[in-house]
């Protein structure tokens, strides 16, 4: 069994894409029915990445299930073909977050941080905040430093990078190191985008982080963020 | 009772422990309290002397046995002293690689490769005596006559280099978690990279539970030369990670620099893993 993680009665519980479950286009219902027969790891790998590559909204259901296969091949080709996609996958993505597969949530997570659509970001902060799982976690930490601002109206847009970098200061301050490393990415690059608000707090936590942090890879990367702000 | 070398995790509804609580607790008649206080003051990093004195106590602790003829209240000392750091644990620790339970033997040996302190080496090598011949399965067991994963593993991290001889064979044990340990051995031990490719060369195995073994064992011996290998390799990104990881507290200690261009690949690497 490849597929112990596939919860298949999920894709059913989504009623406004049902429809698009059947592709109208015969070659990309036959890549999507590729990706149900593929019976071994690798034809698995295979079969996504081609669905992954033909670029249509057709595959993002399919797409999105492939996070959840427990192979991560697949699901880093999945990724990229989601990510391709950019803000037509938003909705799905974000309606289908799997609360039981946390690798599978991981990977959502890291689609959603690099497709970097503001619509994201309650889910990303809560991602970053509460998730039990680490590694969905950082990958919401770090996209919370690198949303496209500039898709939000000036009053949002100050109010979103404000509740972004709360949430950075916020996990810059957990026990665990690669949160700690995570948040100095997310904070470096939420630097480098944020343009409505006040600088310095997120200065002074990556000040603070290259002082006094107990742990030598956390105080490096926080050197390496300060070197390339400058 | 537990007859695996599994960590004991907080059970929920525990006794939250203190300081003190744990250390008395080590003394309790109820050996299920003295068993969870090791495994706390470990996980915690409880360096206090009365906890150290009492946890060395316990290696020679008689009461808590399995089914089996197990002694788990002295594993889990044993894995709390090696987390501890204090090397007042080395004669006891080295006492417990004779003791009839493996699991003892097993937990002490990877403590011992922790604490730095090669005065248990010979104790070590007399673990592998009869080579990869002697060194099989329990019939009915999961486990090797002798833990020679750990020993190896303790003997590079020592670095043991009169071991080599006998690490060497290692290489060529049938299973190939052992391989590993001794690649990983062998490399600490002479520095040749014929080794660190062996294990760089795992990353491409079948077996996933393999990749990340050898991701583990690529981080501990600091091997930089693996770096774009184990960020490619087929495997949870919370394990290349931590990988990497292992590669860029490596080169922070023999460089203090972390703006050399490797330590700024590494941690390119990692930021993508993220």
């Amino acid at each position: 069994m490849i597929r112990k993680r596939d919860n298949r009665d999920r894709i059913a519980k989504v009623p406004p894409h049902e429809d698009s479950m059947i592709a109208t286009d015969p070659t990309i219902q036959s890549l999507i029915n590729a990706v149900e027969a593929a019976d071994s790891p690798a034809k698995l790998v295979g079969a996504v990445h081609a669905l992954a590559n033909v670029r249509s909204t057709e595959a993002i259901p399919t797409l999105i299930r492939a996070l959840g296969f427990n192979n991560p091949g697949a699901a880093l080709a999945a990724v990229s073909g989601l990510v391709a996609l950019g803000e037509v996958a938003i909705p799905e993505l974000l309606a289908q977050i799997d609360g039981y597969n946390y690798g599978a949530r991981a990977y959502s997570l890291r689609a959603l941080a690099a497709i970097a659509d503001p619509l994201a970001l309650n889910v990303l902060i809560k991602a970053a905040e509460a998730d039990f799982a680490p590694s969905v976690r950082r990958a919401a930490i770090k996209g919370l430093g690198q949303i496209r601002w500039q898709q939000l109206e000036p009053t949002a847009r100050e109010s979103a990078q404000s509740q972004a970098l709360n949430t950075l200061l916020f996990v810059a301050q957990d026990v665990d190191w690669a949160t700690r490393y995570a948040a100095i990415v997310g904070l470096q690059s939420w630097l480098n985008s944020a343009d409505l608000v006040d600088r310095s707090r997120a200065i002074a936590q990556l000040d603070r982080l290259l002082q006094t942090d107990s742990d030598g890879a956390v105080r490096a990367r926080a050197a390496l963020a300060k070197q390339q702000l400058s | 009772m537990l007859e695996s070398n599994s960590e004991l995790e907080p059970q929920p509804g525990a006794e939250p422990l203190t300081v003190e609580s744990a250390i008395a607790n080590l003394s309790s008649p109820d050996t299920s309290l003295r068993y969870y206080a090791s495994w706390w003051l470990g996980k915690f990093q409880i360096k206090d002397s009365r906890a150290i004195d009492a946890l060395i106590q316990a290696l020679e602790d008689g009461d808590d046995r399995t089914e089996m003829g197990g002694y788990p209240l002295r594993r889990n000392a044993a894995r709390a002293l090696g987390k501890l750091g204090d090397r007042r644990a080395v004669p006891g620790l080295t006492r417990c690689l004779e003791c009839d339970d493996f699991y003892v033997r097993e937990s002490a040996a990877q403590a011992l490769g922790l604490l730095g302190d090669s005065s248990c080496v010979p104790q070590l090598m007399a673990l592998l005596k009869g080579g990869i011949e002697a060194a099989q399965f329990v019939p009915g067991r999961p486990h090797l006559v002798q833990p020679v994963e750990a020993v190896l593993e303790a003997l590079g991290a020592l670095g043991a280099t009169e071991a080599i001889d006998l690490v060497r064979p290692f290489l060529d044990h049938s299973v190939a978690r052992v391989q590993y340990a001794a690649a990983r051995s062998m490399y600490q031990l002479t520095r040749d990279p014929i080794y660190g490719e062996r294990l760089v060369e795992a990353l491409q195995g079948n077996d996933v539970q393999l990749r990340r073994s050898a991701l583990a064992d690529l981080g501990a011996i600091g091997y930089l030369p693996a770096a774009d290998a184990i960020a490619a390799s087929p495997v949870e990104n919370s394990f290349k990670l931590l990988s990497c990881k292992g590669l860029l507290d490596y080169h922070l200690g023999e460089t203090d620099d972390p703006m050399s261009p490797d330590a700024i690949k590494l941690m390119t690497l990692m930021d993508n893993l993220l």
